[in-house]
């Protein structure tokens, strides 16, 4: 018993290839868009890869860019039968493809549908990585006599100046690690002794934070170094001050770009699975 | 004298028609981009209009916008003509209007090739604007307080950070003003009272500059103060450091930005100008060749199309002629009415 039977006339049947044909050259159009939206994504993560220590997964641009491509040749064909069905002698040489064809597609539609989800899911494993990324970033921020991350000191302080962050979570995680370099140290001075001294293991520790970390909407001169001493500066309170320094982390600014990167991916490219 | 005769068959005619119509319409789409090409300009030198203390170098980008509008119209106009032009019955109401047209055309076309030779002469004028500008900008760094300055700061600080620069011709400037606010200094402070009576003008002056000037290339956390003092800091010689703070100062930094800008798109406008030019020539080639066929039966006839119907000289007379004409009978006018007043 057929399923949904519908009558067609001639002109009817004419109506229905041209609005297929239509369909099938946008879906075309669509596929470039999801494709070329794929190699955006991971363009844009492998700018960031230094921050999530190389480590981020690459899997929901690989998918968007096969998608796309396939979505693109898909159509293309569909659209070259349609172009060819109203005319008997042509149509006769695709209608063995046509079942397989049509299998094809609603696989491919699935795998749509698939990669759209993912692109919302992911989004909470791109947050984890760079979470563990920062940390690390921030740790060998001070190697830059070390191959291999001779420029973590560079990508850092650019990310900082750009998404106005500061630090893993805020500003403190400076304090917690030492991001001079021993080289600069004078490690004749009492001072510098002293303070290596206090801390267990020996890290040069201090209440200060890097100049990329400055705001650049602040009336007052950046303040960088004893942040937590009020008596360092006139007329300071550190616990009020606000513009001195951006309080957002750079975890929390980076996952904003990117989430709401894949969520607008995700979006567009599951309407085009509907209408086909 | 003629200017430049060509015999026209008919077959070529068709050809020029057709072809006049399609280069019409790419000269269009021309005309619109130098529209765009303008206003992009114009954007660019608004945003740094805080660090520019005149406005001269806008003529570019404004000549641009009124040029690529006016190509727009021109070769619209230019498409319907051409399109008329093979139609015996349509061609003679354009008859009046042509040689208006050829007029303002030429015009807005020598007006285009004015705007790119300007897009390179403007350097001068560019640089002198930045030099005051960036001056005042550094001066009013500290008048975070003042109405009507209290961006400076954020501007100059996004602006070096931006460019990679730092000061006006290099870092040196920063030394010469003070740029820390007297709201941020503890005057009862020994040091602070030391320096300040130091100076002539009792300023707070200092050898170090704003966070903004920092290299992040640069292998060691940045040094700001104390710059030219090499036993404040470990292993320190300013003499030698190149990457510790950004070298290049922000006028040259901006000019060479600028510039670019305006030399690439002074490029593509020159190219706009050929086709435009190569437009109207043409067209003025059509439209001498379909005059000559004009009461004839036979509209299939050879006919001969010419640039100028007389030598340069004697068309631009014929032009300037009626507009001298206008001005001279004014001034007989005066003269006749101050004679009559004259005499009792």
């Amino acid at each position: 018993m057929p399923f949904m039977p519908v009558k067609f006339n001639l002109q009817k049947r004419v109506k229905l290839a041209q609005g297929l044909w239509m369909i099938y050259w946008l879906s075309v159009i669509v596929g470039i868009l999801i494709f070329s939206l794929g190699l955006f994504f991971k363009v844009e993560l492998r700018k960031r890869s230094e921050m999530m220590d190389n480590n981020e997964s690459h899997l929901v641009p690989n998918l968007l860019i096969l998608v796309g491509l396939l979505a693109g040749g898909v159509s293309a064909f569909g659209g070259k039968v349609c172009h060819d069905s109203l005319d008997p002698v042509k149509f006769a040489k695709w209608k063995p493809m046509l079942k397989p064809y049509l299998l094809l597609c609603c696989g491919f539609n699935v795998l749509m549908l698939f990669t759209a989800l993912l692109c919302f899911l992911m989004q909470f494993a791109v947050y984890l990585t760079l979470a563990e990324g920062l940390k690390n970033s921030i740790k060998f921020y001070k190697d830059t006599d070390t191959p291999g991350r001779c420029f973590m000191k560079r990508t850092l302080d650019m990310t900082q100046i750009e998404f106005r962050c500061c630090g893993n979570n805020n500003f403190r995680d400076w304090f917690e690690v030492q991001w001079i370099s021993n080289r600069y140290l004078d490690m004749s001075n009492d001072l510098v002794k002293d303070r290596v001294l206090s801390n267990v293991e020996g890290k040069y520790l201090m209440d200060s934070v890097p100049f990329s970390c400055c705001n650049p909407g602040s009336p007052r001169p950046c303040i960088q170094h004893h942040l937590t001493n009020n008596t360092a500066h006139y007329d300071y309170d550190h616990r009020i001050e606000e513009l001195n320094i951006w309080s957002r982390g750079c975890r929390e600014a980076l996952f904003a770009y990117f989430s709401s990167m894949m969520n607008s991916i995700g979006a567009s490219s599951s309407s085009p699975s509907c209408w086909r | 004298m003629v200017v430049m005769k060509m015999k026209f068959p008919f077959q070529k005619r068709v050809k020029l028609a057709q072809g006049l119509w399609f280069l019409s319409w790419c000269a269009t789409v021309a005309g619109a981009i130098t529209f765009t090409l303008g206003c992009i300009l114009k954007t660019e030198l608004r945003r740094r209009a805080e660090v520019m203390d005149n406005s001269d170098v806008h003529v570019v980008p404004n000549t641009l916008m009124i040029v690529g509008l006016a190509s727009l119209g021109i070769n619209i106009f230019a498409s319907k003509i051409c399109q008329d032009a093979l139609d015996a019955e349509r061609f003679p109401r354009w008859k009046n209007m042509l040689k208006p047209y050829f007029a303002v055309s030429c015009f807005f076309t020598v007006l285009m090739l004015l705007a790119v030779i300007m897009s390179c002469a403007m350097k001068g004028s560019l640089e002198s604007s930045l030099k005051v500008g960036l001056k005042n900008g550094i001066r009013f760094y500290k008048d975070t307080d003042t109405p009507g300055r209290c961006f400076q700061k954020q501007n100059i600080d996004r602006l070096q950070m931006e460019f990679q620069c730092c000061g006006n011709n290099d870092f040196r400037d920063w030394f010469e003003v003070q740029w820390i606010s007297n709201r941020y200094l503890d005057f009862s402070s020994k040091e602070v009272k030391d320096r300040i009576k130091s100076n002539v003008d009792g300023r707070y002056l200092l050898d170090g500059v704003p966070f903004s000037c920092c290299n992040p290339s640069s292998p060691r956390p940045c040094i700001q103060y104390q710059l030219t003092n090499n036993s404040a800091h470990f292993n320190y010689e300013y003499q030698t450091e190149e990457l510790n703070l950004y070298l290049r100062g922000c006028r040259e930094a901006l000019v060479s930005y600028f510039m670019g800008l305006m030399n690439t798109i002074g490029a593509g406008v020159l190219s706009v100008f050929l086709l435009q030019g190569s437009v109207l020539v043409s067209l003025r080639f059509l439209q001498t060749a379909m005059e000559a066929v004009a009461g004839n039966e036979n509209t299939e006839i050879e006919t001969e199309g010419y640039l100028l119907e007389k030598s340069v000289k004697d068309t631009v007379m014929e032009f300037i002629e009626p507009v001298m004409q206008f001005f001279l009978f004014k001034n007989q006018v005066g003269e006749g009415s101050s004679e009559a007043q004259a005499d009792p």
